[in-house]
């Protein structure tokens, strides 16, 4: 019989050193998680490779705010001084790649920079003020100095008690289950 | 035909034992503090009752601002002739003040993005107050311009925005340029700033025992846990950001120079200018930093994050961007002399000697001269006398831009329409204000927002190192 109950989040369990996550991270990812993580206070280095995580989706919403950037600044400035309102200006052509170039590389940026800040948030699923996790009290301490893993109930492969056995066995400290 | 000998088995060994040197390397944290250390240091000033000297200079600063207040309120209930524009100067101290602001900014991109894209690990301790002083010192730039343009209700018309007369901006303008470089700068100066703030807020919200405190940090926060897969995220739209902030920085103050360069007068049209200014920009940027963060370190003994090693790199920074900075005086004086140009000939000589040789031998002694101290390493030592080396350069990049602007307009082609430019006491309040406004900021950012990035602290602290058991 499955102990799977819908109003469990997951087992959190905590670990005091960095390494200690680092490798216990390695082996929750041989044992082929999918729906899990790992809290920390900052990024711990070669955590992502440890955790058989992807590249992260940034980079494509970035480039797609630096074209859509581009685009804009060579439309804006063709349709305003070419097109709409043509400004003759000592007699130059109306509209060139050339003049205009400033306003078309302050756009790429300004663009790439809305997409990758905003790509961030959206790929992060942020804002989100509830969450299950805050009302775990040992979770306030992920943020200073204690690491965290988290392995959640929507995987296959969580079992109540197995999984807190696993937590139990990478030399996890205090395990909880986190409800919803 | 002879075989090919093998390399591998009989040549002796040059050395019989390879003893690997130890490099040692400068430690950002002393003490080895550990995690919580550095909660408790950042964390505590924000949640540390609000300490008298703050309320007093808090005070002070308000006061301060409360000058550009009136100036602009003068200005605007009069009109931009109680400057001292006069013709054929047209421009004043409002875009010598522009440039010092914007340039002062330009440190805190360097610090942030550029260092970043280096693997300049001592950047950490010092970025994000640097990063908030680039966006407070281009509000203090923006606010010149802004109230420049005579009806200030319309300056909007600046912005690609329709308006009832059915005009465009011109974009051929180097001035409507500098609208989209400021504005871009100050908008992912923002987005920089903010972004590395939030796990920051979230250490901040998690330790919050109060309500309004809690409430006020989890909204900045948006609700970050931590999760490496959140991380993973987070520090690619970081190195992203620092990508983009690097191209961004160079070019702000390269079209912030092209206001000038692209004009025909003596003095201004020369192709150096965006390099000049861009190291100009750095200089100024990291005298302020320093400016700043030496009293704060003092204060809130910071010893241990901000140490010798991080004052050491800034003070070499200005002394080679300084050093920059005169090597540019000097190749502006060869190509005037080799240009054959009466006219540039002439705009060079009147600098140095002419009726503002006074502000000219401030720039150089300020810009050239004292800068070239920070050799010594004893005086790198001194922080006294770093801060007060450092406030020199500040004046003598200040001078630098009034330089520019005013001794090329005040005698250009013609004689018969040569002028002298003074500022009014409008001019004076105003700039003389904006200090306040900045420190007001500064000020508020320091009591309310972590000082220095806990999370990037932490990376680079030794233990953190997962090697390291």
């Amino acid at each position: 019989m499955n102990e799977r109950n819908e109003s469990i989040h997951g087992v959190a369990c905590t670990f005091r050193k960095p390494a200690d996550v680092y490798h216990a991270a390695e082996k929750v990812r041989d044992a082929g998680w999918k729906y899990w993580d790992v809290h920390s206070a900052y990024p711990i280095h070669g955590l992502d490779q440890a955790m058989g995580m992807p590249r992260s989706k940034v980079p494509r919403l970035t480039l797609l705010g630096g074209v859509t950037g581009f685009i804009t600044g060579c439309l804006l400035t063709w349709y305003m001084n070419s097109y709409d309102y043509p400004l003759v200006v000592g007699g130059k052509p109306f509209w060139s790649p050339i003049f205009p170039f400033p306003v078309m590389y302050e756009c790429t940026i300004l663009f790439a920079a809305f997409g990758t800040f905003f790509g961030q948030f959206i790929l992060n699923r942020l804002p989100q003020h509830h969450h299950p996790l805050f009302d775990l009290p040992q979770f306030a301490r992920t943020s200073d100095d204690s690491f965290m893993i988290v392995l959640e109930a929507r995987d296959s492969k969580f079992h109540l008690d197995e999984s807190r056995n696993f937590l139990l066995s990478l030399g996890g400290q205090e395990i909880t289950v986190i409800r919803d | 035909m002879a075989h090919a000998p093998d390399h591998s088995s009989e040549r002796p060994a040059i050395l019989d034992k390879v003893n690997p040197a130890e490099l040692p390397r400068a430690k950002l944290i002393l003490n080895d503090r550990s995690f919580h250390w550095i909660t408790d240091k950042v964390c505590g000033i924000v949640e540390e009752p609000t300490p008298l000297w703050w309320k007093i200079l808090f005070t002070v600063a308000l006061f301060v601002a409360s000058f550009t207040g009136a100036g602009l309120l003068y200005l605007v209930s009069t009109g931009t002739g109680t400057w001292g524009l006069r013709s054929p100067i047209g421009w004043g101290w409002a875009i010598v003040n522009f440039v010092f602001w914007v340039g002062i900014g330009h440190a805190g991109t360097l610090i942030s993005a550029i260092l970043c894209l280096l693997r300049q690990k001592w950047r950490t301790s010092i970025n994000r107050a640097a990063e908030a002083m680039t966006i407070f010192a281009v509000m203090c730039a923006g606010i010149f311009p802004l109230f420049h343009v005579g009806r200030v209700w319309f300056a909007w018309w600046l912005f690609p925005l329709p308006n009832q007369n059915g005009i465009w901006p011109q974009f051929r303008s180097p001035l409507e340029w500098d609208v989209f470089a400021v504005s871009t700068y100050f908008t992912v100066s923002t987005l920089f700033w903010y972004m590395g703030m939030v796990p920051d807020f979230g250490t901040i919200r998690d330790r919050a025992t109060t309500w309004w405190r809690k409430a006020f940090y989890s909204v900045l926060a948006m609700g970050w846990r931590g999760g490496n897969r959140q991380w993973s995220n987070m520090e690619m739209a970081y190195l992203l950001l620092a990508g983009l902030s690097t191209p961004l920085v160079l070019s702000v103050h390269t079209i912030v120079s092209f206001d000038f360069a692209v004009s025909n007068v003596p003095g201004w049209h020369t192709t150096i200018f965006p390099p000049y200014f861009v190291a100009g920009a750095i200089f100024s940027g990291f005298a302020m930093v320093l400016t700043l963060m030496l009293p704060l370190r003092a204060i809130y003994r910071l010893h241990d994050v901000i140490n010798q090693y991080h004052i050491d790199n800034m003070c070499k920074i200005i002394l080679a961007t300084g050093t920059m900075v005169g090597y540019a005086y000097g190749t502006e004086f060869f190509i005037a002399a080799y240009s054959g140009n009466s006219y540039e000939k002439f705009a060079f000589i009147n600098r140095a000697f002419g009726q503002y040789a006074w502000a000219y031998w401030i720039m150089v002694s300020c810009n050239v001269i004292t800068p070239q101290l920070f050799w010594f390493k004893k005086i790198r030592e001194n922080h006294s006398l770093v801060w007060i080396i450092c406030l020199f350069v500040n004046v003598g990049m200040w001078f630098e831009r009034f330089v520019i602007t005013v001794t090329s307009l005040a005698n250009d082609y013609l004689p018969s329409s040569w002028g002298y430019y003074s500022p009014t006491i409008v001019d004076i309040f105003t700039f003389f204000g904006t200090f306040g406004f900045f420190s007001v900021l500064f000020l508020l950012f320091v009591r309310f927002f972590p000082l220095l990035p806990m999370a990037e602290l932490k990376m680079v602290s030794p233990h953190s190192d997962i090697h390291n058991h």
